[in-house]
């Protein structure tokens, strides 16, 4: 059974009437790869802050392995971070700034210029050891950061957004490189991102977070199957999100016409969110479908075509690795497991 | 060019203010008017090597030191604090520093001088306590007294402007990085302000050694500074030629002092901060 190493216990934290926590609870275990996603102002960069002591929570408690630590200074806690704005220091070459934390630690001269060597030619950095940091791209300088808190081998590694200035191809290598490192030295990662795809691809444990709140905690497998509501499944991946009313257990009402579905145990006549992922919608002939709609737009996206398909009620957006014209007049087909019933929340805006 | 029509201005500014006044000072230096005319001459600069003038500009740079360092260890906490979360409303602080600096230089000086005089404020209240007065004024601790007070201002701004510019990320890095708060002010904080230290340690510097005002009103003139002497020169005695030779050599010394800065600001270059 593996423990938890770190426990968000009823977290709250308000910036003098902002509230950017409500009532946090997570759990991260051991080894773990946890991410944090959700859009900006969300609170990602606050939970991560609490946890490596920069903000203490308003209210609540944080244990790491057990033990309250929410007045626990940072430079005690056996976490490192790598910062969303990198915060290198200018005064330092790429070496020093690697090696800061292990020169604290007393670390004798030959272990830390061996370690601070292995650490940059994982992270692609070998041969830039006396660099200067305002000399290196957005790139080169996030990559350093990464190496500045990697090196230490903390405990806990907290993220944030720490590829956001790479381009497409560095960024896919550093994320594999990093799960890899992840796994090899055993660190439990804390990961701050807002690209679900980065997200989906890396974690073990995504948390979906909005206003302060979380909306969800899964495996990137259950959030993109099985998404709570409709603000997560528009979040992870693009979705048609369609109000709709549910007639009965396995029939539901949208766009004008019933369709079977999967879900049940809602109210009679409950108002729902109607959650179509675009690749699931199937374009046929006109009169195959009582979904009928006109093509609207088409857009070719590498490996498929994004098309806006207007219905008389609701524009679809549909993926798809064959074409229909534009003002083409078409059916859509959609398969009762492709429908996903969401509970309506309140939301807070 | 168009850039080059509008440093005209600035051109016959610096012709005019700057360096004719210096041709003349370096003219007069080095001649000497005689029954025939003007005639070139190096006497001036042998007779500031007697050791009588050697004094002099040895003890004006010893007290620019001493003032210096002064300056520095009460300056550099101060912009310390000053930059500090500490205040609410920093502004009025750094605001309430700066007030004095407008009230004439002379007007200061003179009100430490009633403070310090044999039967001013201060020896008033020693007797007042039962203790025997004490010889403040007119002494070389008055001067340098004189002297910090008036250039501490000089040393905190240069400092706290630097200190409040340091990205707050970067404390929180250190700390991250195991640093308790020596530590990050060891390897972080001073570092980065460095570049305002040397600032504010030339900026005190050089009024400090060039000054003549405070060691006249507080050293009564027993603390003659390379300042007064000059002074001496072109009010008193009326000898213009040797009083540009001193000058010349005071500019010298100051020259020589920021290349020294400047020399060290290189060195910390790398910082890439400016
Ligand atoms: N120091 C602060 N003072 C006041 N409000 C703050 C402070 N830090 C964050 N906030 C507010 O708290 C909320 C959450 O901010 P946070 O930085 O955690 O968002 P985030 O999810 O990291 O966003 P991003 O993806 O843009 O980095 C925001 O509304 C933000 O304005
Ligand atoms: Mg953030």
């Amino acid at each position: 059974m593996q423990q938890n190493i770190i426990h968000l216990v009823d977290i709250s934290k308000d910036y003098n009437g902002t509230e950017a926590l409500k009532n946090i609870n997570l759990y991260i275990r051991k080894n773990e790869f946890v991410t944090l996603l959700g859009p900006s102002g969300c609170g990602k960069t606050t939970t991560l802050r609490i946890i490596g002591g920069f903000e203490e929570p308003t209210s609540g408690d944080l244990l790491f392995n057990g033990v309250k630590i929410n007045d626990l200074p940072p430079y005690k806690r056996r976490v490192n971070t790598v910062f969303q704005k990198y915060a290198l220091f200018p005064h330092l070459n790429v070496f020093e700034n690697v090696a800061f934390g292990l020169k604290i630690k007393k670390i004798d001269k030959k272990s830390i210029a061996k370690k601070v060597r292995t650490i940059l030619s994982m992270v692609n950095l070998a041969g830039y050891e006396q660099r200067e940091i305002g000399s290196l791209s957005g790139g080169q300088q996030q990559r350093v950061a990464i190496a500045r808190a990697l090196v230490n081998e903390p405990e806990v590694l907290l993220l944030d957004e720490p590829l956001g200035a790479l381009d497409l191809k560095l960024r896919q290598e550093m994320q594999i490189e990093l799960k890899n490192m992840q796994q090899r030295l055993g660190i439990t990662f804390v990961y701050v991102t807002h690209d679900q795809e980065e997200a989906l691809s890396m974690s073990d444990t995504v948390v979906v977070m909005k206003e302060g709140t979380i909306q969800q905690i899964g495996t990137p497998i259950d959030i993109y199957n099985e998404p709570k509501n409709a603000f997560v499944a528009d979040f992870i991946g693009e979705s048609n999100i369609i109000d709709g009313v549910m007639l009965r257990d396995y029939l539901v009402e949208f766009a004008g016409l019933q369709f079977n579905c999967v879900d049940h145990g809602f109210a009679e006549k409950e108002p729902v969110d109607v959650v179509v992922r675009p690749e699931d919608i199937q374009v046929v002939a006109e009169e195959e479908s009582a979904l009928k709609g006109e093509v609207k737009t088409v857009t070719f996206k590498g490996v498929h075509y994004e098309m806006l398909v207007d219905s008389t009620t609701f524009r679809w957006k549909i993926h798809s690795t064959v074409m229909a014209p534009v003002g083409a007049k078409v059916g859509l087909k959609i398969l009762p497991d492709a429908i996903h019933i969401m509970k309506k929340v309140a939301t807070t805006k | 060019m168009k850039k080059n029509w509008l440093s005209y201005p600035y051109l016959v500014w610096v012709l005019l203010f700057i360096f004719l006044p210096l041709l003349l000072v370096l003219f007069y230096s080095v001649t000497t008017r005689t029954e025939d005319g003007i005639r070139f001459t190096f006497e001036h600069f042998q007779r500031f090597m007697e050791p009588i003038y050697l004094r002099v500009l040895l003890r004006s740079v010893k007290l620019a030191l001493i003032s210096t360092v002064i300056c520095l260890l009460l300056g550099y906490p101060m912009a310390m604090i000053l930059a500090g979360n500490g205040f609410k409303r920093k502004q009025i602080m750094v605001f309430l520093f700066v007030v004095p600096m407008w009230m004439n230089f002379l007007l200061r000086t003179y009100a430490w001088m009633t403070l310090l005089e044999r039967k001013g404020l201060l020896n008033t209240f020693l007797s007042w306590l039962g203790l025997a007065p004490l010889n403040l004024l007119y002494t070389e601790e008055a001067v340098v007294l004189g002297m910090v007070y008036n250039f501490l201002p000089f040393m905190v701004l240069p400092i706290y402007s630097v200190l409040s510019k340091i990205d707050k990320s970067l404390i929180e890095a250190a700390e991250d990085l195991g640093a308790d708060g020596v530590t990050v002010f060891r390897k972080v904080i001073f570092p980065l302000s460095l570049p305002g230290v040397l600032s504010g340690i030339t900026m005190v510097f050089m009024p400090a050694v060039t000054t003549f005002v405070i060691s006249r009103l507080l050293g009564g003139g027993q603390f003659t500074l390379i300042g007064n002497l000059i002074e001496q020169q072109f009010l008193l005695v009326g000898d213009w030629n040797f009083g540009s030779a001193i000058s010349m050599v005071m500019m010298l010394v100051i020259l020589l002092s920021i290349g020294v800065m400047s020399k060290y600001e290189k060195e910390n270059e790398g910082s890439g901060l400016f």
